[in-house]
């Protein structure tokens, strides 16, 4: 026999099973290495919800608790901030009816919030992940004098937001400030992370 | 014994490991035997030198990971104690800090040379591309080494560019939640990073530059003339216009080897921090998750992509400014591995093209150094609209090679380097 016998389709076959089996175990062994770069349990343990008084929140003043290693911002608004967000002029934002999906659905709307007197946003920036600076006088100069309605302003790449979170058109962040999944416990106790529906 | 095609001492020592391990054979092949162009100019020091660095860096990398800890809680620290207590301790991290910055230094010439006299070119195309993908690990390497001091810039710089992978639509925010392995920048993401850092990377770093040498050892180099050594041979067999790499080139790049080391050291000694740009201001704050540092920039290596990817501030095609950005920043690096393919031009050398060939490559240097420039400065509308420009001119570079380089008339090449 010119091929010394040897029987050429049943070493094809053998060496494609060969490659398909072994290619299935280099999967196989890659997704513990893989899953192993996904938060730890601890990580998801330290990442759980936290309890904010704002009993003592003097209207205007903002507090910021920490909740998975983010600043949560909690604003008492005045009744005055209330008004101003309500009646900004929607054409220098970018969405100032909160279409995009930045927050839980029972706070949608022009104030974003549950209450209308307590703001509760995630402070960072939705750019690149800076924290905003609090700048809530209305009409400083340096932030567009009286366009500006009092609010937040990002430092790194000059990105403002109005008080309720709300991204103003034509500046690097392409979406409102995030809203946090939170609820009352009780009249001045919140609790962030944990959704209405849940509680 | 052993292969008797191998070039073997003969006799002694040498013999008897040649007779096991092609020793000799080596030294021929890639230095004493190992013919380069004679006409090698200043642009030629920088490959030697990057070699150095990484030489360097590997040194220094190790003798400091023996003081590091690599944990949240005490990586500060620990590099102050470094600085403070061991001995010598500053002087290993400022070689360290300082050798990064020269890498990049050394690096950008580099490259600039393969630029300036078509050292990409066929055949060395696959040189080129491994130097590129040395470059990108590179990237990587740099970037996690800089969040190890867990300073206030190493947190919230690596908090910028990892919430690039967040740009990407539909997998983004889980992937950048991958990477960092916590909901946000923690001692998790630090630790990984020191992993990467000290063990992957380097191993892939080495292996590349085997490769790459490899690669450039098997066509040879190119020259400021662009002009093939090969083609004309003496009786023996060797390039009329070639010389051995050692001695000759290995005691040239000492020369290079000492300048080098006079600027390295000045920096060293003198001005560690580089101005704030080889080690930031606000990295000397421990880092800290709730308070942003008034302006973030990157390392000043980094800057020129850093501009382009702020530059992008509208919507294109149904992608976000945001998005866009982060695939603008890809595409000026991932436009300059099939930059052999690009150029059509019949010649090598810039000597040699044309005028817009020639204008093409400055406009591009100083686009590139603008950038660079206003990656480091806060935006403003000007700014904005200058880096725009600038992007709009770097990629013209690349895209509109194929035409220039085809069309533009060239100079004659001449048969000898010219020296």
């Amino acid at each position: 026999m010119a091929d010394n016998g040897v029987n050429k389709g049943r070493r094809r076959f053998l060496l494609g099973a060969t490659t398909v089996v072994g290619a299935v175990g280099a999967v196989g062994v890659a997704v513990p290495f893989v899953a192993s770069w996904q938060p730890s349990a601890r990580a998801r343990a330290a990442g759980a919800p936290v309890q904010a008084d704002v009993s003592k929140l003097e209207p205007g003043q903002r507090m910021t608790v920490e909740w998975r290693g983010r600043p949560v911002w909690l604003v008492r608004r005045s009744d005055d901030m209330i008004e101003r967000i309500r009646n900004f002029d929607g054409s220098l934002l970018a969405d100032p009816q909160s279409e995009e999906q930045q927050q839980p659905t029972y706070v949608e709307g022009e104030l974003r919030s549950i209450r209308p007197e307590i703001g509760v946003l995630v402070g960072i920036c939705t750019h690149l992940g800076c924290s905003p600076l609090y700048r809530p006088e209305p009409g400083a100069a340096d932030l567009g004098g009286e366009n500006w309605p009092g609010g937040f302003f990002c430092p790194c790449h000059g990105s403002r937001f109005d008080l309720a979170g709300r991204v103003f058109a034509n500046v690097p962040a392409p979406t409102n400030l995030e809203v946090p999944p939170h609820r009352y416990d009780s009249e001045e106790i919140i609790i962030v992370g944990e959704d209405e529906e849940t509680a | 014994m052993g292969n008797p095609n191998r070039v073997k001492a003969e006799s002694g020592f040498m013999r008897w490991v040649d007779d096991r391990f092609p020793a000799t054979q080596m030294w021929q092949d890639h230095m004493a035997q190992y013919y380069a162009p004679k006409n090698f100019n200043v642009w030629y020091f920088f490959g030697s030198l990057a070699l150095l660095v990484l030489v360097n860096q590997i040194l220094t990398g190790v003798w400091l990971t023996m003081s590091y800890n690599p944990s949240a809680e005490g990586a500060f620290a620990s590099v102050e104690y470094i600085m403070r207590d061991v001995e010598y301790g500053w002087l290993i991290r400022y070689m360290h800090s300082t050798g990064a910055s020269a890498f990049f230094v050394v690096v950008y010439l580099h490259m600039f040379r393969g630029l300036l006299y078509g050292s990409y070119k066929a055949p060395r195309e696959l040189v080129w591309i491994f130097g590129m993908t040395i470059y990108l690990a590179l990237m990587a390497e740099a970037f996690m080494g800089y969040l190890l001091p867990w300073g206030q810039m190493s947190y919230w710089g690596a908090q910028v560019i990892i919430s690039l992978f967040s740009a990407i639509p539909v997998i983004g925010p889980d992937l950048a939640q991958w990477v960092r392995g916590d909901f946000l920048i923690s001692g998790i993401t630090l630790n990984r990073f020191f992993a990467l850092h000290v063990v992957a990377l380097p191993i892939v770093i080495l292996a590349l530059v085997v490769l790459h040498l490899i690669a450039l050892h098997e066509v040879g180099s190119n020259n400021p003339d662009g002009i093939d050594i090969k083609a004309r041979k003496d009786e023996s067999g060797k390039p009329l216009d070639g010389i051995p790499f050692h001695p000759y080139y290995t005691v040239k790049d000492l020369v290079g080897v000492a300048v080098f080391l006079f600027v390295f050291c000045a920096v060293i000694f003198y001005f560690p921090e580089g101005g704030g740009y080889f080690i930031e201001i606000p990295n000397f704050e421990p880092s800290d998750p709730l308070k942003t540092p008034d302006h973030i920039a990157p390392v000043w290596y980094f800057t020129p992509f850093y501009a382009m990817l702020r530059a992008i501030t509208f919507s294109l095609f149904g992608l976000d400014a945001k998005f866009l950005g982060v695939v603008v920043m890809g595409g000026a690096i991932a436009i300059l591995f099939v930059l052999p393919w690009l150029d059509r031009s019949p010649v090598n050398s810039m000597r040699y093209k044309g005028w817009i060939s020639r204008i093409m490559l400055v406009l591009f240097s100083i686009s590139f150094v603008i950038l660079g420039v206003l990656g480091v400065l806060p935006s403003t509308a000007g700014r904005t609209l200058l880096a725009q420009a600038c992007t709009a001119i770097y990629f013209a570079y690349f895209l509109l090679m194929p035409f220039y380089t085809k069309y533009e008339s060239t100079k004659p090449v001449p048969e000898r380097v010219t020296g």
